[in-house]
């Protein structure tokens, strides 16, 4: 049913979006955090940008990391003078990317769940002896456990589900860039609709699992409800 | 002693806290609602901070020119106005997440808090499983089991309907006799003040306009609490014996003897006695034939004119201060004046405890 490209093209996408997650909610967590917090004059600004990617063409995202990563870009450039190599067409490249294009799915919720625990229990903790960074994981990080849930289901599902950036910053090679969402274009290309049907149909059933999780673990939650 | 000097430009009002109070005991802090009450008890817990200022609680600096001590750093139980539980965790974990940072609890010491707040029965239950009340209960455990330095409770009974008031107030009857460390008490109710306070502090505007020994605060005259027909006075008093026949049981405080309604006290036990300015005349001579049972020869030391008809009276049974309100006719029909000799005659004392 599956054969050898579309089966690499299913260990990439997993694989992907697993990294990806997990740096996601390394990064999300710290920017929510701060953002639930924060009275910053410029709070809006940042939050913009972090919402950017929600709204811009895909393929707008790509372009702007291939000029930036690629050989003749800034990180590209700084990358080969320590002696490496330029990132774009490389895992390393999609996982950037992803990390970049999924933000605002893992922000926004933390920052929804961070924001409505309120202060209050906070300063309770802190009563009861317990230090900053303490009480941020023994506090903050439980009761937003439902924030949890939902950032990294979505970070995970967009992700798998990611297409424009990958093919202007992945380039489709077998078993390093090659994803689940670039093969269904492929097998379409090439009039195999039975192939496609088989990942289409499998992805479509995925995504609705893990948003049916999202939904039966918090009832409350929106992407787009802000606090 | 706890001194304080700390002063904080709020957006909606300044507090200036400048007083110094015993390290020992209840003491209230009571003002009208938007007085900054709250806002001084977060600065005593360092949730607030002033740049400037001096907070010192027995010999430990909590804050001045250089150091300002974090509140989890400074050993302090603190009871919020609504209950505060942490709904992650079950009423054991609650108790547990102070007790685990906190050194040398002993299993005694545990044992006698959870008797004391009666949450022996429970520790295993999650939060929304609690009644108000025992929330606050365990709540106030929560805060005494750290082995603070000082217990701050901010209107801890505000967020609870009578019933369970009357519920929690033994309880708190109970840290108030049973517990040696200093109990700092915010409330806006004058029947909590009058109840559970040894000392009183004054709060309005933001402003500190007074603090002193509870019934000296409530019966100065340049304070607002002294006035009006609501103004009444404090005894203090102990059991010394029943009168089954009568059902009344006798108190002993240094002007003599009460007699009140039996309410099953233990003989030896403390009481503490709330007699409104109301339920007080007075007589030049002894009255025999009265049906009034608690008469003591008295002095007057202060008069104050209250609208004008009546006078607040103030009187000292031996150390013991008591108003009475009485009108200007009787003043002059009985000649009253500062050192005059009379007798008070109470007519009914309620007993707070």
């Amino acid at each position: 049913m599956l054969n050898e490209y579309d089966i690499s093209a299913l260990l990439v996408t997993l694989k992907l979006a697993s990294i990806t997650t997990v740096i996601l909610i390394l990064v999300g967590t710290p920017i929510a955090w701060w953002l639930s917090q924060t009275r910053f004059k410029f709070k809006a600004v940042i939050e913009a940008i972090i919402a950017l990617p929600l709204i811009l063409p895909p393929t707008v995202l790509g372009f702007y990391l291939l000029m930036t990563l690629g050989t003749n870009g800034p990180i590209g450039n700084f990358l080969e003078s320590l002696g490496g190599s330029s990132i774009a067409f490389t895992f390393t490249g999609l996982v950037v990317g992803s990390v970049i294009y999924s933000l605002p799915f893992v922000v926004q919720p933390l920052q929804n769940s961070f924001g409505s625990i309120g202060k209050q229990p906070m300063e309770v903790a802190a009563t009861l002896g317990a230090s900053k960074l303490d009480r941020f994981f023994t506090v903050a990080v439980p009761l937003a456990r439902s924030g949890f849930i939902t950032a990294s289901v979505l970070g995970f599902a967009h992700t798998v589900g990611e297409f424009g950036v990958v093919l202007m910053i992945g380039g489709n090679i077998p078993g390093e860039t090659g994803v689940l969402s670039i093969a269904i274009y492929d097998h379409v290309e090439a009039m195999e609709y039975g192939q496609a049907h088989v990942l289409a149909g499998g992805l479509l059933v995925l995504s609705f699992v893990m948003l049916l999780i999202v939904y039966i673990f918090n009832g409350r939650f929106s992407i787009m409800r802000s606090d | 002693m706890i001194e304080c000097q700390i002063k904080i430009d709020f957006d909606s009002f300044i507090l200036d806290a400048n007083f110094s109070i015993p390290d020992k005991g209840v003491t209230v802090i009571f003002g009208p609602s938007g007085s900054g009450k709250t806002s001084l008890l977060r600065v005593l817990a360092g949730l607030e901070r002033a740049h400037n200022g001096f907070l010192k609680i027995g010999d430990s600096i909590w804050q001045d020119s250089e150091n300002f001590v974090l509140t989890h750093n400074r050993q302090i139980g603190y009871v919020f106005q609504d209950t505060t539980l942490f709904d992650h965790l079950n009423v054991q974990g609650n108790l547990d997440y102070g007790m685990k940072r906190s050194s040398n609890i002993e299993k005694e010491f545990i044992d006698s808090i959870l008797n004391l707040l009666d949450i022996k029965i429970l520790l295993n239950r999650s939060t929304a499983q609690l009644s108000g009340g025992e929330k606050q209960r365990v709540a106030i455990a929560r805060a005494l089991l750290i082995k603070p330095k000082i217990l701050l409770m901010d209107e801890p009974l505000s967020a609870l309907d009578i019933k369970r008031k009357q519920e929690i107030l033994p309880y708190l009857d109970a840290l108030h006799n049973d517990l040696d460390i200093p109990i700092i008490y915010v409330t806006h109710s004058p029947d909590e003040a009058s109840r559970l306070a040894d000392y009183l502090l004054l709060l309005d505007n933001g402003q500190v306009i007074g603090s002193g020994p509870i019934n000296n605060m409530l019966t100065r005259f340049d304070l607002p609490m002294s006035h009006g027909s609501e103004a009444t006075s404090l005894v203090e008093a102990k059991v010394i014996s029943r009168e089954k026949e009568f059902d009344l049981m006798h108190l002993e405080f240094p002007g003599g003897e009460f007699i009140v309604p039996d309410n099953k006290l233990a003989i030896g036990s403390n009481v503490r006695l709330r007699v409104s300015a109301r339920d007080v005349s007075l007589t030049k001579e002894k009255q025999i034939d009265t049906s009034i049972l608690n008469i003591f020869p008295a002095i007057v030391d202060e008069m104050s004119p209250e609208g004008k008809a009546q006078i607040m009276v103030r009187l000292k049974i031996k150390e013991i201060t008591l108003l009475t309100l009485i009108t200007k006719k009787s003043a002059k029909v009985l000649n009253l004046k500062n050192g005059s000799k009379v007798f008070a005659q109470i007519k009914s004392a309620a007993i707070l405890s």
